[in-house]
C-alpha cells in the first residue's frame, strides 16, 4: 500500500492493515509535527506516567509527560548524554562490504544448484497463441522449464469476463514475463530462453501517456482494471471510474476552492512534466529458491523478507511455518522489491519441477522493465493573499505507471502547507509499458517539483523572500529550524535578482521542501541473547537495505549493555528470526529500534536479576553506568560485563520484544529542505550543480554517519532524476529503448557536486528510541524543484519539465524545440 | 509473429549466444580482439564450443577450471571459482561494478572472456586484503561510509586502489576521474572521494585505525 495512497484514503484515524498500524497524518493538511504536549492524566491499569525529553535543541529542549506501558523501558536522554546511540559509527558490516565478503542473493551458491533465465514477451500487446519450449528442454543441461500462468504486479480486470479466456496471460507489455528456464549453467539457461517460440496474436498498443489518453488510443485494458500496491507501496485508488485507458479520478475536496481562488490577491497557474525513472538498482531482482517438501528455503534480494514469506504462502498455499526467506545483503531495492514477484514464483515453481536449488536473477534489460516510477502531467494553481497566506490549491494529475497504478502526485500540495481550499484530482492513464512501483518516496518528486516550483512563482509574484514565504505557510517547526540553518550557512542572504548574469553561463541559487510522514509497522519484533561468557547476540528478520539498519541496531543493544556496538552480534534477514517490518516508507528505523531496545533492556533486568544474589545485592540496586555495571548504593563497586555474566546461574538469558504502541496519536511528519547553487550554460543547454546544502530531521538519529550517507543519496539520486533519467519507449515497436546502463543515463562521478548535510534532532517523545526512518525525505523529493527554483534564479526562465537535458534546457530557453513531445 | 529477436543485441552477446553453433569463429575472434587490445595468445587457433581447461593465476595462486571458451572472466570467477566478490551488474561494460585488475590495470571482467585473461594476473577484490588486514584504501572506505548497498563497493576499491597504486597522491579531480565509470545507485560518491584521498594521505596506517566502534566524521546536528 503506497504511504501516499494511505494519505488519500479515509482519513483522520490510523488504519489498521493486518497488524500494521499507520500513523497517518490528518488529510486536511493542516496537523504537522505536532508540538503541543498533552496534560497527562491518572495512568491506566498497565501504564505509568514518565517524562520524555521532546522538542528540538535549537529551540530549547522540554520535557513531556506520556503514559506508557509498565513494561517500557525508562526514557532515552538526548543524544549528547548517551554513549553509543546518536554517535557516528562505523557500518556494521562495512569491511564485510569493503573485502567483498558480504554474501548477496545473487552470490548465494548452493550445492547442485541451478541457474535460470527468464523469457518475455517481445511484443507490446497481443495473446499468446502458442509457446513451443521442446527445443529448449531438448538443450542439454535444461533440468526445468516453467510456464507462468498468473503475472503478478499488474492490474487485473475489475471483471475478467470482459476478455476472452485465454490459455495463457494476455501480453499487455514488452518485457512482460512468459516463462523460466533452469539449466545446469548460466550460460545453457540463457541459449535455451533464446529457442522458446512464443507465437502472438498481436494486439494495437499504446505507449506514450498523452496518447492514450486519447479517445480512439488502443485500450490496454477493455474495461476497468486496479492494481495491488506492494508492502512498499505502489498500486493506485480502486473504485474509481475508468474511461479508456484514463482510470480515475482520485478526488479530494477541501473548502471551496472557487472562493479560495476568488479571494486571491495573486494566482499563480502552470503545467508541468515529469519523465518516467527506474528504479535500477545495481543487483536485480532475484532468488534463490531450494524447495524442499519439509521446508522451502528462500534466498531474496528483498526490502521484506515477511513480505516474501507472505507471498510464497500465499501463492503456494504452504504454511508460512513452511517458508523461510533469508537476506543476508541486498544490492539495492528503492521501492521496487517486495513480495514474492513473477521471478521468485518462477524460481520457485523451477526448483520445486528439477528437484533442486535454482537461482534466478532478471537481467539488466528486465530490472529496467520490471518497476519505475510514473511520470506525470500536472496542471497546478495556487492562490494566496497578499501576505503570503495560501487561499486555495488545486492539483491535477495524470501519470502512467504503464500496466499498473499508483501515478498521483498529490501529496506535497496536500501536506506540506496549510490552505483551507484544496482541490486535487489523481488520473492513472495505463499504457503497454512495464508496472509502476513503489520508488523512494511514491508521487512525491513528481508532486514536489510542481509546487514547490509553484510556491516559488508565488513569492516572486508577492515580492517576497522564498524562504520568507514559507515562514508564513509552514507550520512545521522542523523545518523552521531547517530554513534558518540554510539562512545562516549558505550563500542565501547574496542571492540575486533572477537572471542577474550578463554572459552565456548563469548561476543562481534556490530551495526546495519535502514533507514525509510516519509510519510504524507493529510487525516489530526482537530476541536478544546474553551469554554466561558475556555475548550479546540479536535476532531479528528485519532486513538491511544498505541503509545501516544493521549497525543502528547494534548501536542500541550496545547502549543498553555498555559495550561497543561492534562487539554486539547482530543476526538479522532471516525469517526464522522473529518477524521484522517490510522496508518501506522510511517505515524501519521507526518501527524495529523501539523492539531493539526494549528486548535489550528486558534481558538486562533479567540478567540483573539473575545475577544481583552472587553479587550480594538485589537487582533494583543495579544500573548501567559508563560502560560499567555499577552498585547504586556503592559508588566505588563496579563490574565489567563480563564479571557480570559470569555469575549466571544458567548459560543463556534471552528477551523478546514487539513493538508498543506510538505513546501518543499525534501524527507526525518530517521534512527537510535542500537549498541548490547551480551553473546554467544557456548556449549549450547544461545545467552545473555546483552546490547543494540540506537540511534534515529524522526525529533521534541513531547513527548519524549513516543518515548522512543516505541523503548524500537521496539527494543525488535526485539530481539524477532531475538532469538525467527518463525512460524512452519506441512509439512504432512499444518496447522500451534504452534499458540498459548506457542509454538509461545515471548520475555519475563527476556530476556530483559539493554536498554539506545539517541534521536537525528532533525529539517527539513517540517510543522507546525515537528514531524514523530517512529514506524518503533524504533529498530524492526535493531536488528537481530547488533545481527548478536555482534555474529560474539564474536564467529568469522557469524550467517545467524534467528531465533538463541540453534540449529541454535549450527548449525552456526558447532556443530549441523540445526534445521529446510531452 | 513468432519467435521475435530479443530486444537488444551486442556484440558480446552475439559471442557468447552464438557458442551454440559457431564457437569456432567465435574463438578467433575472441583472440583478434585480445590481439588488438595487447598481445592475448599466440595466434588464431579454433578451440571450443565444449569447455576447455585453463589455468588463471588469480591473486597469486592458479586455479585449474574448466570453461567454454565464451565464458566471461567475471562468470568464471563466480559461478565456477566461487569467488563472487567482483560483482555483475550491467554484464555489457558499462558500470565498471565487475572491476579487476588484469597485470596490475583495471579491466571490466564482464567484457573479458576467461581464456583471454590466461597467462595473465588476476587480482580481485578477495587479493586485496591479506588475512584480516584490509588494503588501506578498503580501510579508507570502511573508517569514511564509502557504502551503502555496497554492490557498487567492491568495484569502486579496485578503481580506487589501482589509482593509487598508479598516482599516490591524486587530487579529488584524480578520483573523479578514476571512478568516472563506476556506478553507484546509491549515492555514495561523495564518501568514496573522501576515503580514497584520505586512503593517499594515510597509506599504510588505516588498517590498524580502522576499529568497528570508532566513527570520525563530523556530526553536523545539534
Ligand atoms: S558488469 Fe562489467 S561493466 Fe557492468
Ligand atoms: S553502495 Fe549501493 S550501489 Fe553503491
Amino acid at each position: 500500500m503506497a504511504p501516499e495512497t494511505m494519505l488519500q484514503e479515509a482519513q483522520d484515524k490510523s488504519t489498521t492493515k493486518g497488524a500494521q498500524t499507520v500513523a497517518r497524518p490528518k488529510g486536511d493538511g493542516v496537523k504537522r509535527d505536532s508540538q503541543t504536549p498533552s496534560t497527562p492524566s491518572k495512568p491506566g491499569p498497565g501504564m505509568r506516567s514518565d517524562s520524555f525529553v521532546f522538542g528540538i535543541p535549537q529551540n530549547g529542549l522540554e520535557h513531556i509527560e506520556r503514559e506508557v506501558p509498565v513494561s517500557e523501558p525508562p526514557p532515552l536522554p538526548q543524544n549528547s548524554e548517551l554513549t553509543y546511540v546518536g554517535k557516528p559509527t562505523v557500518r556494521y558490516d562495512g569491511p564485510a562490504k569493503a573485502t567483498g565478503k558480504g554474501k548477496y542473493t545473487a552470490d548465494v551458491h548452493l550445492p547442485g544448484m541451478l541457474y535460470a533465465r527468464m523469457v518475455d514477451a517481445t511484443i507490446p500487446h497481443g495473446r499468446i497463441v502458442s509457446i513451443d519450449t521442446s527445443a529448449a528442454e531438448k538443450l542439454p543441461g535444461v533440468r526445468a522449464v516453467h510456464v507462468i500462468e498468473h503475472v503478478y504486479g499488474v492490474s487485473e480486470l475489475r471483471d475478467p469476463k470482459l476478455e476472452t479466456p485465454s490459455r495463457y496471460p494476455i501480453v499487455r507489455y514488452a518485457g512482460q514475463p512468459i516463462a523460466g528456464i533452469a539449466a545446469t549453467t548460466q550460460q545453457i539457461a540463457d541459449d535455451a530462453a533464446k529457442l522458446v517460440k512464443v507465437q502472438y496474436d498481436t494486439m494495437p498498443f499504446v505507449v506514450e501517456r498523452n496518447a492514450a489518453r486519447s479517445p480512439d488510443a488502443p485500450v490496454v485494458f477493455p474495461g476497468p482494471a486496479d492494481a495491488a500496491g506492494s508492502a512498499g507501496g505502489g498500486g493506485g485508488p480502486k473504485d474509481v471510474p475508468q474511461k479508456g485507458n484514463v482510470h480515475g479520478p482520485q478526488r479530494r475536496l477541501k473548502g471551496d476552492p472557487e472562493k479560495g481562488f476568488a479571494d486571491a490577491d495573486a494566482v499563480v497557474e502552470a503545467e508541468y512534466f515529469t519523465q518516467v525513472q527506474t528504479h535500477s538498482a545495481l543487483e536485480t531482482h532475484g532468488f534463490v529458491v531450494d524447495w524442499k517438501p519439509e521446508e522451502v528455503t528462500v534466498y531474496a534480494s528483498t526490502q521484506g523478507t515477511s513480505s516474501v514469506r507472505n507471498e510464497f504462502a500465499d501463492v503456494f498455499k504452504l504454511p508460512k511455518s513452511k517458508v523461510r526467506v533469508i537476506t543476508e545483503y541486498m544490492g539495492g531495492g528503492f521501492g521496487a522489491k517486495f513480495g514474492a514477484g513473477n521471478e521468485g514464483v518462477v524460481a520457485a515453481n523451477l526448483s520445486r519441477k528439477a528437484n533442486a536449488p535454482v537461482r534466478l536473477m532478471l537481467d539488466r534489460r528486465q530490472e529496467h522493465i520490471v518497476s519505475n516510477r510514473p511520470d506525470s502531467h500536472q496542471k497546478l494553481k495556487i492562490g494566496a493573499k497578499r501576505d503570503g497566506t495560501l487561499t486555495a490549491i488545486q492539483l491535477t494529475s495524470y501519470g502512467t505507471a504503464g500496466v499498473g497504478t499508483g501515478a498521483g502526485t498529490a501529496g506535497p500540495a496536500t501536506n506540506l502547507y496549510k490552505c483551507d481550499n484544496l482541490l486535487t484530482e489523481e488520473y492513472d492513464v495505463f499504457i503497454n509499458a512495464g508496472p509502476g512501483a513503489a520508488f523512494r518516496a511514491p508521487g512525491h518528486p513528481q508532486g514536489c517539483f510542481a509546487f514547490e516550483q509553484a510556491i516559488d512563482e508565488l513569492a516572486v509574484k508577492l515580492k517576497m523572500d522564498p524562504l520568507v514565504l514559507r515562514d508564513k505557510i509552514d507550520e512545521s517547526p522542523a523545518r523552521r529550524v531547517e530554513r534558518q540553518v540554510i539562512l545562516e550557512r549558505t550563500n542565501w542572504r547574496n542571492r540575486r535578482e533572477a537572471g542577474a548574469d550578463s554572459g552565456p553561463i548563469k548561476r543562481g541559487m534556490g530551495i526546495a521542501q519535502s514533507v514525509w510522514y510516519r509510519f510504524v509497522n507493529m510487525n516489530s519484533s526482537c530476541e536478544v541473547r546474553v551469554s554466561r561468557d558475556g555475548s550479546v547476540e540479536l535476532m531479528s528478520a528485519v532486513q538491511d537495505l544498505g541503509t545501516g539498519t544493521k549497525t543502528i541496531l547494534a548501536q542500541i543493544v550496545g547502549e543498553e549493555f555498555g559495550i561497543p556496538p561492534a562487539q554486539v552480534v547482530v543476526r538479522i534477514g532471516d525469517t526464522r528470526y522473529p518477524i521484522g517490518p517490510d522496508s518501506g516508507g522510511s517505515i524501519t528505523a521507526g518501527s524495529i529500534t523501539p523492539a531493539v531496545r526494549n528486548a535489550a533492556y528486558q534481558a538486562r533486568q533479567q540478567l540483573f536479576a539473575a545475577v544481583a544474589p552472587a553479587l550480594g545485592t538485589t537487582a533494583d540496586n543495579l544500573a548501567m553506568q559508563g560502560g560499567r555495571v555499577v552498585l547504586k548504593n556503592d559508588a566505588g563497586k563496579s563490574y565489567t560485563l563480563k564479571q557480570v555474566t559470569a555469575k549466571l546461574p544458567t548459560d543463556e538469558i534471552s528477551a523478546r520484544a514487539t513493538r508498543a504502541p506510538e505513546y501518543s496519536k499525534d501524527r507526525l511528519t518530517y521534512g527537510g529542505v535542500d537549498y541548490v547553487e547551480l551553473a546554467v550554460d544557456t548556449e549549450t543547454g547544461r545545467v552545473h550543480i555546483e552546490k547543494v546544502f540540506g537540511a534534515h530531521d529524522c526525529g533521534r538519529p541513531i547513527n548519524p554517519t549513516g543518515v548522512i550517507s543516505q541523503i548524500n543519496g537521496g539527494i543525488l539520486q535526485g539530481i539524477s532524476y532531475a538532469l538525467f533519467e527518463q525512460r524512452i519507449m519506441d512509439p512504432k515497436a512499444g518496447y522500451m529503448l534504452n534499458a540498459n546502463l548506457e542509454n538509461y543515463k545515471i548520475l555519475g562521478a563527476r556530476e556530483v557536486p559539493e554536498i554539506e548535510i545539517a541534521l536537525v534532532e528532533n525529539y517527539i517523545a513517540q517510543s522507546s528510541t525515537d528514531a524514523a526512518g530517512i529514506g524518503e525525505s533524504a533529498g530524492i523529493i526535493t531536488l528537481a524543484a530547488a533545481i527548478g527554483n536555482a534555474f529560474y534564479n539564474a536564467t529568469g526562465v522557469r524550467i517545467r519539465k524534467i528531465p533538463m537535458t541540453p534540449a529541454n534546457v535549450l527548449a525552456a530557453l526558447g532556443k530549441a524545440q523540445p526534445e521529446v513531445e510531452a | 509473429m513468432a519467435d521475435a529477436p530479443k530486444m537488444e543485441f551486442s556484440r558480446r552477446g552475439f559471442l557468447k549466444g552464438a557458442g551454440i553453433t559457431a564457437a569456432s569463429t567465435v574463438i578467433e575472434s575472441a583472440n583478434a580482439l585480445a590481439r588488438d587490445a595487447k598481445d592475448g595468445l599466440s595466434g588464431p587457433q579454433a578451440v571450443g564450443p565444449d569447455a576447455i581447461p585453463i589455468k588463471l593465476r588469480i591473486n597469486g595462486q592458479e586455479h585449474a577450471v574448466t570453461v567454454e571458451p565464451r565464458y566471461t572472466l567475471a562468470q568464471t570467477l563466480r559461478d565456477n571459482l566461487e569467488m563472487t566478490g567482483t560483482k555483475v551488474v550491467c554484464d555489457r561494460g558499462s558500470c565498471s561494478a565487475c572491476t579487476v585488475w588484469i597485470d596490475k590495470t583495471p579491466a571490466l571482467a564482464c567484457m573479458t572472456l576467461a581464456v583471454d585473461a590466461v597467462g595473465r594476473e588476476i587480482t580481485t577484490i578477495e587479493g586485496l586484503s591479506h588475512g584480516e588486514t584490509m588494503h588501506p584504501v578498503q580501510a579508507a572506505f570502511v573508517k569514511h561510509d564509502a557504502m551503502q548497498c555496497g554492490f557498487c563497493t567492491p568495484g569502486m576499491v579496485m578503481s580506487c586502489a589501482a589509482l593509487l597504486e598508479r598516482n599516490p597522491n591524486p587530487k579529488l579531480s584524480d578520483v573523479k576521474h578514476a571512478v568516472s565509470g563506476n556506478l553507484c545507485r546509491c549515492g555514495t560518491y561523495p564518501k568514496v572521494f573522501a576515503a580514497t584521498l584520505d586512503a593517499a594521505q594515510q597509506r599504510g596506517q588505516i588498517a590498524d585505525l580502522v576499529t568497528l566502534n570508532t566513527g570520525t566524521e563530523r556530526y553536523d546536528g545539534a
